[in-house]
């Protein structure tokens, strides 16, 4: 007769019991979910069997339509027909209007620089629709794997900066959906063949994607996926291609202007005939004009590539740059790996191949690789494979600085720094009893402040009143795995921490997040309190877990004082966590992390020495 | 814990590259914060500190200038913030010379060949400081440790030369 085996009460979660995750690919043109059943990624269909999700999102008067719906009135109305928002991302809508592309959408500015698309849904922003797009993909994953999932990975273009990450994080906030990591596309890809190769040493990853470029320089060993450099543009895709093929077209049939519906029909029209030179060597743009006649015009392949090469070029020279970087010499990698739908124009294969000189790798799915190598991360992330090697060591893009004298960028943290990375650097008062200043940080590598993307301005309050450069104010920069800033800040004689308001530049604030989202919810299934309840039981009996687990661990490094201290505010927290008051909860949670601070701390300094004990004995 | 001792290496100044970074692998696997995924939100904080803290001691450690600089701080001489200032003159001499070859690297007419060859005249004469450096900062004399801060200071010129072409060269990517 079998025995039943009886858990201990408290220690439940049967250890078969899968945690839900998925990895979601959000694309300028098309997105994907992934996930890990049965030990293997793969995309999820929607009940069509379509795996991809086309990046479009349509406001009409009564709905909003996702995917392949609104891409049918794509061209039939424009302006609420929102295509490629992935571009919109971060950016501010100057940044949007210089660049070459004439948009249909009716635009304003929020307060806080966001462009506003105006539609008949009223006016929404980039990280709103970008939320649309990721909805579907979660009600799918949730269909198909039965149950709610604990969190999602996100991908995103390794070039991306912070205000990009951030934008995007905040569309899956306004769902109300926890993103496990930010994870970048060509890493992801990384993991999905390192994984699937077993290779080792170094691969290039080149993932040309609808509206962006990325390259990777990365080091596989033994599960270890380390990131060398990156590089790319966050602003070129296969859609500038399609943009350059509608301009050609345009004059080629000297028209000056169309009107928005035309012009997004010829947008179609010439990413069709991008498509078709991928194997023909010719093709017929035709357009209907509203009179009634037909344009029509042969482009050749030679044509198109022709147009196309100045910004192939600027992928290479990306390359260059990147493996310059990473101080890797061409013969020292092993495969570059092709990646995002843009990578099948020949034009560009060519001259990838013919930088690096070797043959590339295309036979793993260009489309798909991305989201794969998302749900394997959220699988291990969740906690599916607790024994599990992976460790991701990615990179930050592009420089951090701050503002200085005469607009000048001084530099805190270089590109290609490895992530997470903190940097502290010390400030001065400039008068007699000046108690607060200024701050300006931005990104990119140029030197002057304009050069650079603004991301946030703070202002440091609280500097105690003393003369001009006796006070000392030490900014710490963090950046987390995900890629994303935050600051601190202590005035060193005194040793108060000072309050700093973060405004992001081009992005919402933690205020306008928690109203959407009570907005959304005041909409939807689920009550906001509710959530915020949950949530807050959730870590409560996460961090009693994990707690209780210590103590049973490394009791040793605590006093007999400290133990009772920590043992009467979990007890604490195990009441509260019972009862209904989420703010309650919070509190008590508070005060057990204020107790189990050092205990916390020095746990994690004993792994650290524990880290290299066997091995330091035979090799020093 | 100092970083020699964070990597259990003794403080020398050359140092197994390779063995280092497998070290290196090793404290992310016990620190990274994706190994706290589901830990509460205080062990990810630390994590994200530990992780930071180990990312730094790597790249100091593999740095020759940050290395250099950082055994004379173990030492007590700060040089991080300090103005630089050299009074050998014909190093000095060879700064200008390299600086006006910088200037005159878009005029050349193989423009990779001159960019290549100057990355190799950098770094052969940076190896040499490298190569002296390694015995001052083995000895503990004040003597030698000064005569370092000087050596640092050239080194720290070198670095401005390498970043200054990087920049030629990434201007010319664009």
């Amino acid at each position: 007769m079998a025995l039943l085996q009886i858990a201990e009460p408290g220690q439940s979660a049967a250890p078969h019991q899968r945690r839900l995750a998925v990895g979601i690919d959000l694309g300028t043109t098309n997105s994907l979910v992934a996930a890990v059943r049965s030990g293997v990624a793969n995309t999820l269909p929607d009940e069509k069997t379509h795996h991809s999700l086309p990046s479009v999102v349509r406001y009409t008067e009564e709905s909003i339509e996702v995917g392949v719906d609104a891409e049918l009135y794509s061209a039939q109305d424009p302006q609420n027909t929102i295509i490629s928002v992935k571009r919109f991302m971060g950016r501010s809508l100057s940044d949007i209007q210089s660049g070459s592309q004439d948009l249909p959408y009716q635009l304003e500015t929020s307060e806080n620089g966001l462009p506003l698309f105006v539609t008949k849904q009223g006016k929404v922003n980039p990280i709103q629709v970008s939320a649309e797009i990721l909805k579907p993909l979660i009600i799918r994953a949730e269909k198909t794997l039965a149950g709610e999932l604990e969190g999602v990975v996100i991908t995103v273009p390794a070039y991306f900066d912070d205000a990009q990450r951030q934008g995007t994080k905040d569309a899956a906030g306004l769902l109300g959906v926890k993103v496990l990591r930010l994870l970048n596309e060509p890493t992801a890809a990384a993991i999905a063949y390192g994984l699937d190769s077993a290779q080792e040493g170094i691969v290039a990853i080149y993932d040309l994607g609808g509206g962006t470029f990325d390259i990777s320089i990365l080091r596989l060993h033994k599960g270890v996926f380390e990131v060398l450099a990156t590089g790319g543009n966050s602003a070129l895709g296969g859609d500038d291609f399609d943009h350059l093929l509608h301009h050609y077209l345009l004059n080629q049939w000297q028209l000056d202007s169309l009107s928005a519906t035309l012009s997004r029909q010829l947008l179609i029209e010439s990413r069709k005939i991008k498509e078709t030179l991928t194997t023909e060597n010719h093709a017929i743009a035709i357009l209907n004009l509203d009179d009634g006649t037909q344009l029509s015009h042969k482009v050749t392949k030679s044509t198109f590539e022709t147009l196309i090469n100045a910004l192939v070029k600027k992928t290479v020279s990306s390359c260059r740059r990147a493996l310059r970087d990473a101080g890797i010499k061409i013969d020292e990698v092993l495969e570059i790996v092709m990646v995002g739908g843009s990578t099948r124009v020949p034009l560009v294969r060519d001259m990838v191949e013919s930088f690096f000189e070797k043959k590339l790798l295309t036979s793993i799915d260009p489309d798909r690789v991305v989201a794969i190598g998302a749900a394997i991360q959220a699988d291990i992330l969740v906690g599916n494979k607790p024994e599990s090697d992976l460790l991701l060591l990615d990179v930050l893009p592009l420089s951090l600085g701050i503002e200085t004298m005469g607009g000048l960028v001084e530099k805190i943290v270089s590109r290609n720094t490895t992530i997470p990375v903190a940097k502290a650097q010390e400030f001065t008062t400039f008068k007699d009893g000046q108690t607060a200043m200024a701050f300006h940080v931005v990104q990119g590598e140029r030197e002057l402040v304009d050069d650079c993307r603004s991301l946030a301005r703070f202002t440091l309050k609280g500097i105690p009143p003393l003369t001009a450069g006796a006070a000392h104010i030490r900014v710490t920069f963090q950046v987390d795995a995900d890629g994303l800033l935050s600051v601190t800040a202590m005035e060193k004689s005194t040793g108060a921490e000072s309050s700093i308001q973060v405004k992001p530049s081009f992005g919402l604030t933690d205020e306008e997040i928690g109203a959407m989202l009570k907005d959304s919810m005041a909409n939807g299934k689920e009550d906001i309190t509710r959530r915020m309840l949950a949530e807050q039981k959730v870590e409560a009996a996460r961090v009693l877990e994990t707690l209780n687990a210590a103590l049973k661990k490394d009791s040793e490094l605590l006093s007999e004082d400290e133990r009772s201290l920590i043992e009467q505010a979990m007890a604490r927290l195990a009441t509260m966590s019972c009862q209904d008051d989420a703010d309650a909860i919070a509190i008590a949670i508070e005060v057990v992390d204020a107790s189990t601070q050092n205990f916390a701390a020095k746990r994690m300094d004993n792994s650290i020495r524990l880290a290299l004990t066997g091995q330091s004995v035979d090799s020093i | 814990m100092n970083y020699f001792e964070l990597f259990s290496f003794t403080p020398t100044y050359h140092i197994d590259t390779v063995l280092l970074a497998d070290r290196y692998r090793e404290l992310q696997k016990t620190v990274h914060p994706d190994k706290f995924a589901n830990a509460s939100e205080q062990d990810k904080r630390i994590a994200v500190q530990r992780a930071a803290h180990v990312n730094d001691g790597f790249m100091t450690l593999t740095d020759p200038l940050l290395r250099a600089e950082y055994m004379l701080s173990l030492h007590g001489i700060e040089m991080r913030h300090e103005s630089t200032t050299i009074k050998d003159t014909q190093f000095l001499m060879q700064q200008i010379e390299w600086r006006e070859a910088l200037e005159d690297i878009t005029d050349s007419s193989d423009v990779d060949a001159c960019i290549s060859q100057l990355y190799q005249s950098f770094s052969t004469y940076a190896k040499q400081i490298e190569d002296k450096l390694s015995d001052l900062l083995s000895s503990l004399s004040d003597a030698d440790l000064l005569q370092a801060t000087d050596l640092i200071r050239k080194l720290k010129f070198m670095v401005k030369l390498k970043t200054e072409l990087e920049r030629i060269e990434d201007a010319l990517f664009d």
